[in-house]
């Protein structure tokens, strides 16, 4: 993959390369569908090899050094959920995220947890 | 740091809880409107293959077509505090792209459906995709201007809605408005887990999920 600067990624430019150029034609990520609202996180102090990640790795691992969801990730980097959950699939295989997945609705800890998100609404 | 990062599930403690809520409604019903009500709007581009009845026949033929759509979802987030945030979506109205669906109820805790009642068959499909998959949903009654003024009881016979499903009214424009459907979403959503609970306590094998 050639390695330009990550100019480009600027939000005027556009998207210069199609997006799937940037995942060298893949179009699935090798694991499981990531959920939008997993939330992923760079694992510190790990340098990441030149040679197996691109400016498009690089731009994920600066947004995740706070916790950030997928979806901010794609909304963020104006990149399609599709790239953005390759890209995420290929950092997770260099042990470079972790990844902390949403707890299913019916799983919920307790109650309490819905009933402080109300409280928290009335206060908007 | 904001949130504790793990990929280890269970325990509460700093774990972040993400909520996912969903925008649904027929096209042009005031989604946007609602999500942007909330809270600042950004765009989620997704690109979705194309069903392609020729795919695999013709590999070469297929390197000229178009393979995939792009499609753009209304995305917003409340924080209701440190490690608990809300995710809005708003679900994409035109028909054709409901594949994109499933993907996004998956793990949802709700949907406010947005009706319009100049065209309440406009939101038959949404209300219909909650009820068969059991996610809990609230329809909120878009009053536009110049709309006549429906009483929610009529509403709810005219999409003959199980009576537990709370019908509120909503301005999409009005922040308090929106604010107010999306409590009687999460109040709901309380109320069908809690229940769901007990039918599972109790061993009712008829629970759906």
């Amino acid at each position: 993959m050639p390695s330009p600067d990550d100019h480009w990624l600027d939000e005027e430019a556009g998207p210069v390369v199609r997006p799937y150029a940037l995942t060298r034609g893949r179009t699935r990520p090798a694991g499981e569908a990531l959920d939008l609202i997993a939330i992923i996180t760079a694992v510190r102090g790990v340098r990441p090899d030149p040679s197996s990640v691109g400016p498009e790795h690089r731009a994920v691992l600066r947004m995740c050094r706070l916790p950030t969801s997928v979806a901010d990730i794609a909304a963020d980097l104006d990149l399609p959920l599709g790239v953005v959950r390759i890209l995420l699939g290929d950092l997770a295989e260099l042990s470079l995220i972790s990844i902390h997945h949403p707890i299913p609705p019916a799983r919920l800890p307790d109650a309490d947890i819905l009933k402080e998100v109300v409280d928290g609404l009335r206060r908007l | 740091m904001a949130y504790a990062g793990s990929d280890r599930a269970g325990g509460t403690g700093r774990m972040p809880v993400t909520i996912k809520i969903l925008i649904a409604g027929g096209f042009g019903v005031g989604k946007t409107t609602l999500v942007g009500s909330l809270t600042e709007i950004r765009p989620l581009r997704t690109e979705e293959p194309l069903s392609e009845p020729g795919a695999g026949v013709d590999r070469l033929d297929g390197v000229e077509r178009k393979r995939t759509t792009t499609v753009a979802l209304d995305f917003g987030r409340i924080t209701i505090r440190e490690n608990l945030v809300i995710y809005l979506f708003g679900t994409p109205g035109q028909e054709r792209f409901w594949f994109m669906w499933d993907e996004l109820s998956r793990g949802a805790l709700g949907a406010i459906v947005l009706a319009d009642t100049r065209r309440l068959s406009d939101c038959f499909a949404s209300v219909d995709y909650f009820e068969q998959r059991g996610i809990p949903f609230v329809v909120g009654v878009n009053c536009f201007d110049g709309a006549r003024r429906y009483r929610g009881e009529s509403v709810r016979a005219a999409l003959d809605l199980d009576p537990r499903i709370p019908v509120v009214m909503c301005d999409a424009r009005q922040r308090t408005s929106c604010r107010d459907a999306l409590i009687a979403l999460v109040e709901h959503a309380l109320l069908v887990l809690r229940r769901r609970a007990e039918r599972a306590a109790d061993g009712d094998p008829a629970l759906t999920s």
